[in-house]
């Protein structure tokens, strides 16, 4: 089937605008040269690669950019970023394109990618740092997969690179007001 | 015997890298007539000319051989090597070893060394048979016939008649400034073309050097270079612009309304006109074809409007001749019939698609709508407008193979103007590829997609009504998706085309086409405003398709050439020109036919033989200037009375012979 663009740009208008005032990315001057794809470590499990996350943002095909497993895929390495002849920020842009998807639940794809964030600053703002067991073991119970990578989980205690019980942080305080200030800032939004 | 000194350029390492060249110099020293054989790094540097001048005072050499690039590069710096040491300049003859042998044969040394030498055997078979050849001169007229009054040929005129010489310019339009009056703004500055335009056509007006004749065409021309003799036929204008004083009454109440060419039919024009309010010379004529008086015989309301008695019903086509020392041809482009071509843009059937000149025209504030885009079916805003590049470019099955090189261009300055003038306005522009190169080209089209136009990679396949929108259907292959888009306005970039007249004055000057149809340069890169006909130039789009700066530049390089050759008192013309043995030519005419540059004619001789009464008898005879040296007459000879100088049929089977035996 053809893509309506006249359509697609009605249904999503603003919707660009949008992803520029949240990344501050201005994702019309890509010229698609592809450079962030070729350089991109995880690009190969993409279903969109980072170029065409590109030029699907500048027809406004949101569904496509937000359904996609890229935008989770993405590590945020910013490889991207730093070789862009343009100057686009792009792993900013998937970082804004995330937070678009999970506002809007549209991470039925990539649940377990969307879990391991949530375990993950569960920990941070509990101890005000990782737990890496605790980390690990939540992640795994909550999909269902209790003794995943658990060789490589004993090893690590043995060596003593993972600790068995968690530690927190001087400055518990501070760490409850970042996270007071997040919720603040994106509730005001 | 001649003594022959053979020097052997290695070209670095283009021909030492591949053959052995001190071998090939000592075997060529072997050769007959061959005194002198050596190799040198570079032949053509100033140490390597020296060595050669060097050596024709030490040896006696009087023929030279030099075994390197090809002629094209460096036969002229030979020659004047060769001048330099006192030589005749024409005792020189170049094998070329480069492009002819180790460039091509760079994979197989050995076979590369043996051809070297069948080539340099070949220079130095010719050389053996070389006579001094001596350039001799003509007059010239210096004066310059500019064909095309557009900006091209608006800026040679001026340039020319700015050095001091007399321009005739000719223009078959009412008016003078081409395509280019026609235009809104210019890219990439957007600057107003008709603001940058119009003074010059105002100078061309006022110009004391320039005698300006609009509405007529060049006839024919006869002669040659320096000498050209030109008829041109001006079309009656049924007006005496000599009496008419310009105030337009006869327009204003001329009854008949015919769709003015100049707005691209987008609106009316009567059938006494002027094209545009500012068009040069800012007066009125009358469209035969559809004046009531000259079809019904009845109504001469102009004649009963003209209070200085200006229209002349009477009027016939006159024809001039003017001669001239050097012609710019400047006829310009045309847009290709994208309509005739393309059924799946409709042929032309919907109004509102359009192409970039019709835009043009419509986003002008000198235009038909006063400079609000407007569609034509129904005088509405477009807000979505979708452009489609490369319409008739870059399109081999439907049109041309090139690429017209400012639609990119115009492209983005539309796709701005849209964005510019219509808040809201939804661009998309579908293309194959997008070429900027250009000062601030790149710039500007990243400005226009920052202006927020969509570039959509693909070709579209298809336009078609629903309602009233048309439906583009097109693919983003960088998304590798089919797409559509509901326009309320399309704008083909349809592909620039030679003018329509271009095989006429092409056959008038004696200029080849070439298979696109654009007037072919001497030399693409070295030789770019020159043609191969002796004092024709090319200035602008006939060329080739030029956005305005760069034609405005060839305009003044060709410019430039006309007052180089303007500023002689004489002409040294090329000795290496066909000449007739009289003695055995036969007078059968077979040359005459067969010369491209009409420089054989026959003439009647009388011969005095001792013992016999005088005998009339016909011969032909070259005209030295018209003569261009291709050789064609040679080729026609029966008897072998035709020869050209430098390439005698003695020296020509001598090289076969060396090569082949």
């Amino acid at each position: 089937m053809h893509i309506n663009l006249t359509a697609v740009a009605k249904a999503n208008a603003g919707f660009l605008e949008r992803v520029k005032a949240a990344s501050g990315q201005d994702v019309a001057q890509c010229y698609q040269c592809g450079k962030c794809t070729a350089g991109c470590p995880v690009g190969y499990a993409m279903d969109e690669p980072p170029t065409r996350i590109m030029r699907l943002l500048q027809l406004s095909l949101k569904d496509e950019v937000l359904n996609s497993n890229a935008i989770w895929l993405c590590s945020t390495c910013a490889t991207c970023t730093t070789r862009c002849p343009k100057d686009i920020d792009i792993a900013g842009v998937m970082d804004s394109l995330r937070i678009m998807a999970k506002r809007e639940g549209r991470i039925k794809a990539v649940r377990s990618i969307d879990l391991f964030n949530d375990v993950f600053l569960g920990s941070v703002r509990k101890y005000g740092r990782v737990h890496e067991l605790g980390v690990g073991m939540g992640h795994n119970l909550r999909t269902y997969k209790p003794f995943k990578d658990a060789d490589i989980g004993t090893g690590l205690m043995l060596k003593g690179r993972m600790k068995l019980l968690p530690s927190k942080i001087k400055g518990q305080g501070e760490i409850a007001r970042i996270f007071n200030e997040v919720r603040k800032l994106e509730e005001a939004e | 015997m001649p003594r022959i000194g053979v020097f052997v350029c290695w070209c670095g390492s283009n021909i030492g890298g591949v053959i052995d060249c001190p071998k090939l110099a000592a075997d060529a020293g072997e050769l007959p007539g061959v005194v002198l054989s050596t190799e040198y790094k570079y032949m053509c540097s100033e140490p390597g000319q020296n060595s050669i001048i060097q050596a024709i005072r030490d040896h006696r050499l009087d023929r030279v051989v030099v075994a390197s690039c090809s002629p094209r590069l460096h036969e002229e710096t030979f020659r004047k090597t060769l001048a330099r040491a006192g030589l005749n300049p024409y005792l020189f003859e170049m094998a070329n070893i480069r492009e002819h042998c180790t460039w091509v044969h760079n994979k197989e040394p050995e076979k590369a060394q043996v051809k070297s030498l069948a080539l340099v055997s070949r220079a130095v078979a010719k050389a053996n048979l070389l006579e001094p050849l001596f350039p001799s001169s003509i007059p010239m007229t210096k004066r310059c016939l500019v064909i095309g009054g557009g900006i091209a040929g608006i800026q040679a005129a001026l340039d020319v008649a700015d050095a001091g010489h007399e321009v005739i310019l000719v223009e078959k339009e009412p008016t003078i400034g081409g395509n280019m009056v026609k235009l809104d703004k210019t890219f990439p500055t957007l600057d107003c073309s008709a603001c940058i335009s119009t003074p010059k056509m105002v100078s061309v007006s006022t110009h004391p050097n320039i005698t300006l004749y609009t509405y007529s065409e060049v006839a024919g021309v006869d002669g040659y270079i320096g000498n050209f003799e030109v008829t041109i036929r001006r079309k009656a204008s049924y007006v005496d612009h000599s009496e008419c004083t310009g105030c337009g009454d006869c327009q204003t109440k001329c009854p008949t309304k015919v769709p003015s060419e100049f707005n691209l039919g987008l609106s009316t024009r009567k059938a006494i006109y002027i094209p545009f309010p500012q068009a040069v010379p800012n007066k009125p004529v009358i469209d035969a074809a559809n004046c009531r008086y000259f079809t019904t015989g009845k109504c001469k309301v102009c004649q009963k409007i003209c209070t200085t008695e200006a229209i002349d019903y009477e009027q016939q086509d006159t024809v001039i001749t003017e001669k001239v020392g050097a012609i710019v041809v400047a006829t310009g482009y045309q847009l290709f019939d994208w309509a005739a071509a393309y059924g799946e843009y409709g042929y032309g059937r919907y109004p509102d698609v359009v192409t970039g000149m019709h835009f043009e025209r419509l986003v002008n504030a000198a235009g038909p709508t006063g400079g609000k885009i407007q569609r034509p079916s129904d005088q509405s805003e477009p807000k979505t407008v979708v452009f489609i590049k490369c319409v008739g470019s870059r399109d081999p099955a439907k049109g041309k193979e090139y690429c017209s090189r400012a639609c990119c261009m115009y492209t983005a300055k539309h796709a701005h103007q849209v964005l510019e003038k219509i808040p809201g306005a939804n661009v998309y522009i579908f293309y194959i590829d997008v070429r900027t190169p250009g000062k601030g080209y790149e710039e500007f089209y990243q400005r226009t997609i920052s202006d927020g136009a969509v570039y959509v990679r693909g070709r579209v396949s298809k336009i078609y009504q629903m309602g009233d929108k048309l439906v583009v259907r097109g693919s983003d292959t960088l998304l590798g998706r089919p797409v559509e888009v509901e326009a309320d306005m399309v704008v083909l970039a349809s592909a620039m085309v030679s003018s329509s007249g271009i095989q006429d004055v092409a056959r008038m000057v004696s200029v080849q086409v070439d298979k696109d149809g654009w007037l072919q340069e001497a030399h693409p890169k070295l030789r770019p405003v020159e043609t191969h006909t002796g004092g024709v130039f090319v200035a602008g789009s006939c060329q080739g398709p030029k956005d305005i700066p760069d034609t405005v530049a060839q305009a003044s390089a060709a410019a430039a050439k006309v007052c180089g050759l303007l500023s002689r008192e004489e002409l040294a013309t090329d000795p290496m020109i066909s000449t007739v043995n009289q003695a055995i030519c036969t007078g059968c005419g077979l040359c005459v036919p067969a010369c491209p540059y009409q420089a054989v004619e026959l003439k009647t001789i009388t011969e005095r033989i001792p013992g016999h009464a005088p005998r009339e008898r016909t011969v032909a005879d070259v005209n030295s200037g018209l003569c261009q040296g291709c050789g064609a007459c040679n080729v026609a000879c029966r008897p072998g009375a035709m020869q050209v100088k430098g390439f005698t049929n003695d020296e020509l089977v001598a090289e076969v012979d060396a090569i082949c035996l």
